[in-house]
């Protein structure tokens, strides 16, 4: 008799694994995310001025302001956004398995990426790189100065393979002195356990800033990788990556235009690319899925990049460097809205 | 005839000395000794100086009082906080009625967790926040007193207060999600000591009756009970926690897509399932201590296996292990910290994000330290009422 309901208790896990496995719909994450009422957006979590939560409880950052963003185009309210804070090693599967819909961490786009993880990108919202930091008083201005010094740097990640890499390239002898933390890193820095660190330019603006003495220190000009960050959808939706995408666009596209958070209600304009941007003339919502007045949304909740990024990013001393319009002699260029 | 009186009774003898015999008999009674005092004390002079320095001149504490509130709730909405101490008071009403209608070894535990409570609450009265949340915990300790005295000798309450404390979870779990009417906080918002402490006590009151079961399981004479228990205890003592807790968060929604479990569940049922597998060799170890003559001692009386059990071996067999499953349940405790690898928010988790404000960069010292404190405050509270309890039981 045990044997038979421990039969029967398979048998029931095997037709209900298969009953769940045919429930998988064709449907778009757009469409599941308009039925729940809310974005389910994955952030990092702890990560200065792009995702952190602030002493009220409420989620902060350049990270956030993006879902936020994207919930002010598909609902018209920048509320409507449940945050779910991940870890490097879930962020992936946390997509694949639709437990968030978009991921906005501060993920980098690959090739491999793109290609074997499942992931689509979105254009990018930041475009990093990896530098060095060191004491003024060294006097050191390029990497080859650098032999013979201690370098602190990440465990495990790209940032590491990175600075192997580029120092075998130059040929230069250099001693690692490796962290698990980000916050240990900086502290054993300040230390003086290493005469560099290396990571993220963002990162170390960020971090100078909360140095003792922030002008003791100097980044140096040199980058040696390409760290372009930017959302992140399941593959092979194209539907809901061309709204996470448009949803980037209009915000490059309302700074290059002088459309801000305070006068996009108000704004007239006789350019028509700019009265089809705010859904005057034309259906450019209609064909993405959203709302006539979807980009107007997404301005009013959040501004435009230059004010996402000044709010966010500024004050953690981050310069604007490539992270300008394409008019400026930046990388963001928003593609036409026709 | 000489009268005694009072006065000239004698005393007994007591070993009171002031402190310079103290130190005399205690640190400096032989060469030796003195010599080990002298070097304890400059060694503790070199070990807390820079510390204590550190901490009342160059130690920023202001990040406390002003992130208290996602020390203590995480991301739960600064509006809905009015449900979180509609649970604690609950849970002090509930306290307090046991404490009225069990007394003894209840009322020792309801003093401990009434004065941990209450110190809270004076320090919690000091810090500048919302006036309903400054008093709330010292409200929730007169509760406590108020049902104590109530209540007091009224053993025919026990069933009502023991449903009472059944549905106290179900009640405290739609409480902070909300019902009805009710806006519905996500358990994704849900982080900071709440979280800490609905992770721990769940994993603790689930655990132990699994564990129990487990380790009857694996002393039992039907073969297949026997190795089901035997390899679910060593399949699961064999892997780390940390293991566990990505399977659950990774591995479980890849092989049920749109089946979505609660992230938090799954790591409560993560951290159960761990922590039942070491509860079953704890209570194995009470139950190998019991002789032979106390089984058949009651099957002599005509008891059979479930009675035996519950009347005879396992009250005995808890009792000599208490220290090792209280330490258990304080191992859970600190492991709950593990969730922040999967991305949760708990106390840890939030003092990872708090140095993240851009506000409070570099405080990780402050922060780190505060957690610290909060974790032992815990830990050695559970480890007081474990030492009370052994007390009770007469465990020498």
């Amino acid at each position: 008799m045990r044997k038979f309901w421990f039969s029967a208790l398979l048998f029931a896990i095997a037709i209900l694994l298969m009953v769940a496995s045919l429930a998988v719909g064709q449907d778009s994450v757009l469409d599941k995310v308009k039925d729940r009422g809310r974005l389910v957006c994955g952030v990092y979590g702890g990560l200065p001025g792009f995702s952190f939560l602030n002493q009220d409880g409420k989620w902060n950052g350049f990270d956030v302001d993006y879902c936020r963003a994207l919930a002010a185009a598909i609902f018209g309210d920048p509320d409507k956004v449940e945050f779910v804070p991940l870890k490097t090693p879930e962020r992936f599967p946390a997509l694949q398995t639709g437990e968030i819909d978009v991921l906005i961490r501060n993920t980098t786009w690959t090739l491999t990426r793109d290609t074997q993880v499942g992931a689509d990108f979105a254009p990018p919202t930041f475009y990093d790189g990896q530098g060095f930091m060191l004491r003024k008083e060294l006097g050191v201005i390029s990497l080859e100065e650098l032999a013979g010094a201690s370098i602190c740097v990440t465990a495990g990640s790209t940032t590491e393979l990175n600075l192997a890499d580029t120092m075998r390239a130059l040929g230069v002898d250099f001693k690692p002195v490796v962290f698990e933390e980000i916050d240990t890193l900086y502290h054993s820095y300040e230390q003086e356990r290493c005469d560099v660190v290396t990571s993220d330019k963002s990162q170390l603006a960020a971090r100078r800033n909360v140095l003792k003495n922030p002008g003791d220190h100097v980044i140096l000009d040199v980058t040696i990788s390409k760290e372009p960050l930017g959302p992140v959808t399941i593959h092979g939706d194209n539907k809901w990556n061309d709204v996470v995408s448009w949803v980037v666009y209009a915000t490059f596209f309302a700074e290059e235009h002088g459309i801000t958070q305070s006068n996009v209600s108000a704004y007239k304009s006789k350019n028509p690319e700019i009265g089809r941007f705010l859904g005057e003339t034309g259906d450019m919502g209609g064909k993405l899925g959203l709302s006539k007045d979807w980009a107007r949304q997404v301005i009013a909740a959040v501004g435009n990049y230059g004010e996402i990024f000044e709010r966010n990013l500024t004050p953690i001393g981050l310069p604007r460097g490539v992270n300008k319009p394409w008019t400026q002699g930046g990388l963001l260029y928003s593609m036409p809205f026709r | 005839m000489e009268e005694r009186t009072p006065d000239k009774t004698i005393k007994p003898p007591t070993d009171s000395k002031n402190i310079l015999q103290w130190l005399k008999a205690n640190l400096f009674n032989t060469w030796y000794n003195a010599l080990l005092t002298l070097l304890a004390v400059v060694f503790l002079y070199i070990a807390f100086k820079g510390i204590l320095s550190w901490a009342f001149t160059e130690a920023n504490w202001n990040v406390i009082p002003a992130n208290l509130q996602i020390f203590l709730v995480g991301a739960y909405p600064r509006e809905e906080i009015w449900r979180v101490w509609i649970v604690i008071y609950t849970l002090a009403l509930l306290l307090g009625l046991s404490a009225g209608v069990w007394g003894g070894l209840t009322l020792r535990l309801a003093i401990v967790i009434g004065g941990v409570g209450g110190g809270m609450g004076i320090i919690l009265a000091f810090f500048p926040i919302a006036l309903s949340n400054r008093f709330g915990l010292l409200g929730g300790v007169t509760l406590l007193v108020v049902a104590f005295f109530l209540i007091r000798g009224k053993i025919g309450l026990r069933p009502w207060v023991l449903g009472g404390w059944l549905l106290s979870f179900p009640w405290t779990m739609i409480w902070l999600h909300g019902f009805a009417g009710l806006p519905t906080v996500l358990t994704s918002s849900w982080g900071g000591l709440l979280l800490t402490l609905i992770l721990a006590a769940v994993g603790i009151v689930v655990s132990f009756p699994l564990g129990v079961l487990l380790a009857l399981g694996r002393r039992s004479t039907l073969p297949v009970i026997k190795w089901v228990s035997t390899a679910y205890i060593e399949t699961v003592r064999g892997v780390p926690l940390v293991t566990i807790l990505f399977m659950a968060q990774i591995m479980v929604p890849i092989f049920l897509p749109d089946f979505r479990i609660d992230k938090i569940l799954r790591a409560m049922l993560g951290i159960t399932l761990f922590s039942a597998a070491y509860m079953a060799e704890n209570v194995r170890g009470g139950l190998q201590a019991i002789p032979t003559g106390q089984y058949e001692a009651a099957h002599a009386v005509g008891l059979n296996y479930p009675l035996t059990m519950l009347l005879v071996v396992l009250p005995q067999a808890l009792r000599s292990v208490i220290p090792a499953i209280v330490g258990q349940f304080i191992s859970l405790f600190k492991d709950t910290s593990l969730v922040t690898v999967i991305g949760l928010l708990d106390l840890l988790g939030i003092a990872k994000t708090v140095i993240a404000n851009p506000d409070w960069l570099g405080l990780q010292a402050e922060v780190y330290l505060f957690a610290a404190i909060i974790y032992f405050v815990f830990s050695y509270s559970m480890s007081y009422i474990s030492l009370r309890i052994e007390d009770a039981l007469g465990v020498q």
